[in-house]
């Protein structure tokens, strides 16, 4: 399948010395008032590696992303993200590692009074020490990066949904994050929408090296991205050969009643014995 | 509605007072810590201060007029008509400048922060803007408070000035007396503790508005309805705050400036 041109130099993802993963979550338990929807999650996610969470909804696939950014705090339990124990980190501090992971939201979450351009840019307005023309140059490339160049002037309600879904992209990639958290980019999309998204991210993961957290409903997504690689040569994805699936930085993660009933690759997956996986992948 | 127990009641009502006194001290402490967003006290500033002229003005005019009308009724019955100026000057920069700027820019402002913060709230751009790093409390908090505290004194200002002209209006038109009489008692009623009194509950009334709107957006939850319900409940909560702390810091401020 052709893909997106790659207007981005290659830059590699730094990993932490100190950090041994990217992600790790050990015994994490949340409650909202009576309702416990995570009850000890553990789990831990590999620099480099793309993780996809899976579960009915309500089970706590987006509060896991929450919880990675420091936007909520677990009822108890340890999250580190990057080496830093988010869980204790005050809200001030947070805001300087936050600046090192990017979010795609579940409905994007862009600035609805702002255009596309300022939006893509507000992390680099925010942080100051860009020249305008900096700023302009990497907006572009982002927004090319994601095939949105022409829509910089536009304002979020003037996209449409698989648009707005990929400006988020741009705007969470724009600083070129070590780690890239997906929630549902590809909800409520049409099928050649969700292909371009699911390439987008197979991009970031195949030549950026960044490790992430993919919440999805849809199955098919993950698995298109367990059995394919982004080829940078040939500026497309290949489909591997039925022996090297796991040849590429993927795994799952399924969740069922606030625990985890599965994490691994999908060959193990695939070969899972517990009827309730076997009734979710079929 | 979902009824509650009392003691869930008195629960949620002590969490909303101290997340409220939590949001208001950090409200001004962010007001001394880096980065600060001069570009959106600005913008706030003029959303709210030239946005909420028009109001200001008329309701500042009319209730003059009808402060000099109702008095010259009563005021007549004494003999004592050459002190409507006294009388309009002493009400308006003393209590009914400050109060009704401040209900004004209530109904319009505490609503519109509410809104606005409340809709960001539910489409996760609050979220958004933390998890790009910037603090909301700092980037939409800090300059609406700042700006409505600035703005809402010269509303202030304005409102008791045109509320003086609303009253030399009827006296000269409707009550014939001397325009010059009527400036003149007008002005020389006025001491340091009136002026005092009616510049100090602007800023006090601002920081109300600001800090109740942004707080009920910003705890804004359920979606557009719950958006709605946040509006309606900052401007009752703003105005009835105003109007309940306006007694108290008069009372206050007449026993530490020793009125006579």
């Amino acid at each position: 399948m052709p893909a997106p041109t790659l207007p981005l130099d290659s830059a590699s993802a730094t990993s932490p010395e100190s950090a041994a993963h990217a992600i790790e979550f050990q015994d994490v338990h949340l409650a909202f008032e009576e309702n416990e929807v995570l009850r000890g999650i553990s789990f831990h996610l590999p620099f480099g590696e793309t993780k996809a969470l899976f579960g009915v909804a309500g089970s706590g696939k987006s509060t896991i992303l929450k919880l990675a950014l420091g936007l909520f705090k677990p009822d108890s339990g340890r999250i580190m993200v990057l080496g830093n124990d988010v869980t204790q980190t005050p809200e001030k501090d947070l805001f300087v590692l936050r600046a090192r992971i990017g979010m795609v939201f579940q409905e994007s979450a862009l600035f609805d009074s702002l255009t596309v351009r300022e939006n893509v840019a507000y992390r680099l307005i925010e942080e100051h020490g860009f020249e305008d023309t900096t700023i302009e140059d990497r907006v572009r490339e982002a927004l090319r990066f994601v095939e949105l160049e022409q829509a910089i002037d536009k304002f979020p309600s003037e996209l449409s949904g698989g648009m707005r879904r990929r400006v988020a992209i741009a705007r969470a990639i724009i600083t070129q994050p070590e780690v890239i958290l997906y929630d549902s980019p590809t909800g409520g999309l049409d099928p050649v929408t969700s292909n371009t998204i699911v390439e987008l991210i197979m991009k970031q993961r195949d030549v950026y090296k960044t490790s992430s957290l993919l919440v999805t409903h849809r199955l098919q997504d993950a698995f298109t991205m367990a059995t394919h690689q982004f080829d940078k040569q040939t500026n497309q994805t290949r489909t591997l050969p039925r022996g090297q699936y796991c040849d590429v930085p993927m795994s799952f993660l399924i969740l069922r009643d606030g625990k985890v009933i599965f994490d691994g690759d999908v060959r193990e997956l695939t070969h899972s014995k517990d009827e309730y996986i076997r009734e979710y992948i079929s | 509605m979902e009824l509650i127990s009392p003691t869930e009641f008195a629960k949620q009502k002590v969490l909303a007072v101290q997340d409220y006194t939590w949001m208001t001290v950090h409200s001004v402490t962010n007001l001394f810590r880096k980065p600060i967003y001069f570009a959106d006290i600005v913008q706030q500033a003029d959303l709210i201060g030239v946005g909420s002229l028009p109001i200001v003005v008329l309701s500042g005019f009319f209730t003059g007029a009808v402060l000099a009308v109702q008095s010259a009724n009563t005021l007549q019955r004494f003999g004592s008509i050459t002190l409507i100026g006294q009388l309009v000057s002493l009400s308006m920069v003393r209590e009914l400048g400050p109060v009704l700027t401040g209900l004004m820019v209530a109904g319009r402002n505490a609503s519109g922060m509410a809104s606005e913060l409340g809709s960001m709230v539910v489409t996760e751009q609050i979220d958004a803007m933390r998890a790009l790093g910037t603090d909301p409390m700092k980037k939409l908090v800090a300059p609406r408070v700042v700006s409505t505290v600035f703005m809402l004194f010269f509303l202030t200002v304005l409102s008791d000035f045109v509320g003086l002209a609303g009253g030399l209006v009827v006296s000269k038109l409707l009550l014939n007396l001397d325009a010059r009489q009527y400036w003149s008692n007008a002005w020389q009623a006025l001491v340091f503790q009136d002026v005092f009194m009616g510049l100090v509950k602007p800023v006090l009334f601002g920081f109300i508005i600001a800090t109740v709107g942004c707080f009920y957006g910003m705890t804004a939850r359920g979606g557009t309805q719950g958006v709605g319900r946040a509006t309606t409940q900052a401007v009752v909560a703003a105005s009835v705050m105003i109007v309940v702390v306006d007694l108290f810091v008069t009372q206050f401020l007449m026993n530490v400036l020793s009125f006579k």
